[in-house]
């Protein structure tokens, strides 16, 4: 299996996705913003980072990528899609998914491990959890606190496209301890916290993250198969 | 008044050479540009005609203090004889960065620099900006950089201008460390009345690069282009090496020089390190300088004077920010994020593509000349005609050192008169007032807003005693990482202070399992026109040197920042070093928390009464005098050697070196760390066999290591094979930390009174 990475100008965690990607066993193939194609991946991450410098609103200026204008009509159509931190900001401002990414409650950037609760194992990226596992992956954010209007948080608990939350509360002052989010299909994933870090006790706090690669690369074997 | 607009008020269009020979008699703002007579005259007779405004402007920051180490420079050659005894340096002193071989085809080059004023004008912006500066320092010697580390010195937490300065600079570390992309992975925050005026912000950058991969700062090869590429010039940072890095404090106040502070975009470096590293990858590089302090006029004058020939630039080709900068303050802008690479003339097209590539602005503003001078042109006049080694190599002083007058009283006021603890209930009381004070608590306040994980090759960060990052993931080869310093010890002894700064962090990087293997330091004092400072400065160097003879290893480079003074009151002397180890097998690093029930306690070398400088002394009692602990280099040798053998083994559950607050403060962190308990007694610790001195000692070359179940009597005879003096202590386990016959905390305890200081202080 193939899965893109996407490097914006400014991406930081692109390295370390693609790491995650090969831990779980696929070829991690490296996207520019600039490419046209998604040079025929079978799934893609949008990595954290700080694109364009998130000078303006979090990913506002990288949703008008040239490797958007691509990615976006692919994950309408069912390709998996996977954004980290910066990544789910930019699935938020590209309207792949609803809400938005604000500034934390304490107005500073925090880098800590986090305890989350999987809820949604039926999306392509968490097919590997169990309903209601716990898992510790760090969080590390400035503008990390989702927000949506209360119809469209109580549709996406009502239809359970809250994929994970705060097990004991937001660091950051999301809404209802929300730390990610998928569309209705469940192809495409936002989730605050980075996977990518805990892959190995070594250099993250677990390796409680790498399922949501695994899952991916299981998912795309099922659909082969 | 503010010095800047002086400059720019003096400087016309027309002062072109030509007419600086002709009018001898103009007069010229040397001393607001921060030159003194004789130096002015030193440039004239150089010249042998008056500078022009734009040549003025060029030594003015050249000559300063803070690029010229002018006053510290006779001291610093008593370094360079520890590079001699190590066969692993690739580059040393005088190049950007120093560089190490570190085996398996890897090299590191790691450097701490000063950014001390700036931060005090204004706290994000100079904290920012000095991540960004030491980030290229190491990106110009060819390394990718790989963590940046953070020393922090301010006044006292609870003073009103320390609420206005600690949040800025750490918030400005945090956005250009996290924005850049670099984990953060150690440092220190200390405080103390001394930096009230004059706080310390030290950043250390480390990269990571292959053997071949070294670059130089020369122009060399006539015809070959000078590229200048990054950022706009603009009207940021102007002078901010000469009339503010160099220069007290006085009357005007810290906003009168906020217009020399600079403006940092980390987005930019960014891009800027991706775009460097793929030029080098490409072989399209020559010579390359960052633009720090004295920007292009530092840029260009040492990439001349690095050469075998001259330099012509044409000023006007330089992309400017603001149109109506003179010459002058071209060459004294500071504007960040801005290198400076020489090209040979068939590579400048790929090399302006790839540029293009990264969305950097690159442009051809000279070339590589054969006169040996260094020329710059502005609207078709010259403007700057030089020897360009006179301006590199500056003036050198040899100031008058004098012993401090007031030192030896306060050597005969030690602490042994002060009221000590004298029971089990007032030693606890001793450890909780410790734990809560604020260089000693909990320090994730700070440290949580610095991404310590990106690039994924963090083994060890903050609050570990070293931090650790991976180089390869199959071997599992990495480098350790430790700063320390101590401006209390160094006010009692500014040798021997510094001896124990290079202990500590000699020590603090062995803890990981790594060998250390090459030393970095930022020499933070007073006024070089102060005798006793110079004295200070002095004493300081030459421990130093001697203390990096003992220990076998090399002092590759670093950093001097003098006048942090604010009047007359000089800072305490603080130098802080910095030590880089190699660690074979990352995976075998050890931290400092108790991991798990049931692995006996052992302390390491030995404890005596030293008090004097101490943690206690300090937080207790307000009081300074006395003797600074002893140092045993030797012993430090051997306890490194001992716990990188251990650690080798794999015998140990965990290693922390004991600091400031001795035994007491080590086994509180420990327990807290793991969230285990422990129960010791102190019966055989301390010489004088008082459970105080066995707490709260601070006697250097001490360590506390968890020994794995069933190594015991391995471990002991590993530590007499080293010849380390080692102590049984007693168990890990439990929720408490329990102290024979002296007292015993409930974890929770010790851990509220450790986390709540800095939310307190600072905002939850």
């Amino acid at each position: 299996m193939r899965i893109g990475v996407v490097t914006f100008p400014g991406s930081l965690d692109d390295t370390d996705a693609a790491r995650a990607v090969r831990y779980a066993g696929a070829e991690p193939v490296r996207l520019w913003h600039a490419d046209r194609d998604l040079a025929g991946v079978n799934a893609v991450i949008l990595p954290g980072g700080f694109s364009y410098g998130d000078y303006l609103r979090c990913g506002a200026i990288a949703r008008f990528s040239p490797v958007m204008a691509e990615l976006v009509p692919a994950a309408r159509a069912g390709l998996p899609v996977l954004g980290i931190c910066n990544g789910f900001q930019i699935l938020c401002e590209a309207h792949l998914l609803p809400g938005a990414l604000t500034r934390n409650a304490g107005l500073r950037f925090i880098c800590a491990d986090t305890r989350l609760t999987v809820l949604n194992t039926g999306t392509a990226w968490t097919g590997r959890f169990d309903p209601g596992q716990e898992i510790t992956v760090p969080v590390k954010n400035g503008e990390g606190a989702y927000a949506a209007d209360q119809a469209t948080l109580d549709e996406l608990e009502r239809s359970g496209r809250v994929v994970a939350r705060y097990t004991y509360g937001a660091p950051n002052g999301s809404v209802r301890d929300i730390a990610g989010i998928c569309n209705a299909e469940g192809n495409v994933v936002g989730l605050m916290p980075h996977p990518e870090h805990a892959i190995d006790p070594l250099t993250g706090p677990t390796d409680e993250g790498l399922p949501f690669f695994t899952s991916a690369v299981a998912a795309f074997a099922g659909v082969v198969l | 008044m503010s010095e800047g607009s002086t400059v720019s008020e003096q400087v016309t269009v027309s002062d072109t050479v030509e007419v600086a020979a002709a009018t001898p008699e103009v007069q010229q703002p040397y001393k607001a540009l921060g030159l003194t007579d004789d130096e002015y005259q030193k440039i004239r007779d150089i010249l042998g005609r008056r500078p022009t405004a734009a040549e003025l402007a060029l030594y003015s920051v050249m000559w300063s203090e803070h690029c010229s180490y002018k006053s510290s420079k006779v001291h610093l050659r008593n370094l360079a004889p520890t590079a001699a005894q190590s066969g692993k340096l690739l580059a040393g002193i005088g190049a950007n960065a120093g560089v190490v071989d570190i085996g398996q085809g890897y090299a590191v080059t790691f450097k701490i620099e000063s950014h001390n004023h700036p931060s005090f004008v204004e706290p994000h912006q100079g904290a920012a900006t000095g991540v960004g500066g030491i980030v290229r320092d190491i990106l110009a010697m060819g390394a990718r950089p790989v963590a940046v580390m953070d020393a922090l010195r301010f006044g006292p937490a609870d003073a009103h201008d320390t609420a206005r300065v600690l949040p800025g600079v750490v918030s400005g570390i945090s956005f250009y460390g996290n924005c850049l992309g670099l984990p953060n992975i150690g440092g220190e925050l200390a405080f103390d009345p001394c930096y009230a005026g004059n706080p310390l912000v030290n950043a250390l950058c480390v990269g990571l690069m292959a053997h071949d991969d070294l670059k130089s700062a020369a122009a060399s090869g006539t015809g070959n282009k000078v590229v200048l590429f990054g950022s706009r010039t603009g009207p940021d940072g102007v002078g901010g090496a000469s009339v503010l890095a160099s220069a007290t404090f006085g009357e005007e106040g810290k906003a009168a020089k906020r217009p020399s502070v600079q403006v940092g975009d980390p987005f930019m470096e960014k891009l800027l390190v991706e775009c460097c590293l793929e030029l080098y990858a490409a072989g399209l590089v020559e010579g390359i300088q960052d633009l720090g302090a004295a920007g292009v006029a530092c840029a260009t004058t040492e990439l001349a004077a690095g050469g075998d020939g001259g330099m012509v630039v044409d000023m006007d080709a330089i992309p400017l920010r603001d149109p109506n900068l003179t010459p002058a303050e071209i060459l004294m802008s500071e504007s960040q994020e801005r290198m400076m690479a020489v090209v040979r003339p068939d590579n400048v097209a790929v090399f302006l593509d790839i540029c293009r590539t990264w969305d950097v602005e690159a442009t051809v503003i000279g070339e590589v000349s054969a006169d040996g001078l260094l020329t710059m042109t502005w609207k078709g006049a010259t403007v700057v005609s030089i020897p360009p080694l006179t301006a590199a190599d500056g003036p050198v002083y040899q100031r008058p050192l004098a012993r401090p007058a007031g030192l030896d009283a306060l050597a005969a006021s030690g602490p042994d008169a002060l009221p000590r603890p004298a029971d089990g209930a007032a030693l606890l009381d001793t450890l909780l007032t410790l734990l809560g004070s604020p260089g000693l608590a909990d320090k994730r306040w700070v440290t949580q807003q610095y991404d310590s994980l990106v690039r994924g090759n963090t083994v060890l960060a903050m609050p570990e005693d070293g931090g650790l990052v991976r180089v390869d993931e199959e071997t599992g080869l990495g480098i350790a990482l430790a700063t320390d310093g101590n401006g209390r010890y160094c006010k009692l002894d500014p040798y021997q202070g510094t001896q124990l700064a290079l202990a500590e962090a000699y020590r603090n990087v062995a803890m990981t399992g790594a060998v250390p293997a090459a030393v970095t330091n930022c020499l933070n004092f007073g006024s070089p026109e102060d005798p006793a400072v110079m004295w200070q400065l002095a004493e300081a160097v030459r421990g130093l040197a001697d203390g990096c003879q003992a220990l076998g290893i090399p002092v590759t480079g670093g950093n001097v920042s003098l006048y942090n003074q604010t009047g007359t009151t000089a800072i305490h002397p603080t130098p802080v070093i910095g030590v880089l180890g190699v660690h074979d097998d990352v995976r075998r690093r050890l931290t400092a928390g108790f991991a798990r029930d049931g692995a006996q306690l052992v302390l390491l070398g030995a404890t005596r009464p030293e008090f004097g400088g101490s943690a206690w002394a300090d937080v207790v009692h307000q009081h300074l005098g006395g003797r600074p602990p002893a140092v045993d280099l030797e012993a430090e040798r051997k306890l490194a050697a001992l716990i990188a053998a251990a650690a080798a083994q794999g015998v140990l559950g965990s290693a922390h070196d004991l600091s400031e607050g001795g035994l007491a403060v080590a086994l509180a962190e420990s327990c807290l760390r793991g969230g285990v308990g422990c129960a010791v007694t102190l019966d055989s610790v301390a010489v004088d066999g008082d459970p105080f001195t066995a707490l709260f000692s601070e006697s250097a070359g001490r360590a506390l290591v968890a020994v794995t179940a069933g190594h015991e009597a391995g471990f002991a005879e590993l530590c007499a094979a080293h010849g380390v003096p080692a102590t049984v202590l007693g168990v890990t386990g439990g929720d408490s930390l329990s102290v024979a016959e002296t007292f015993t905390v409930p974890l929770d305890e010790l851990e509220r009174t450790w986390v709540a200081t800095l939310p307190a202080l600072f905002g939850s």
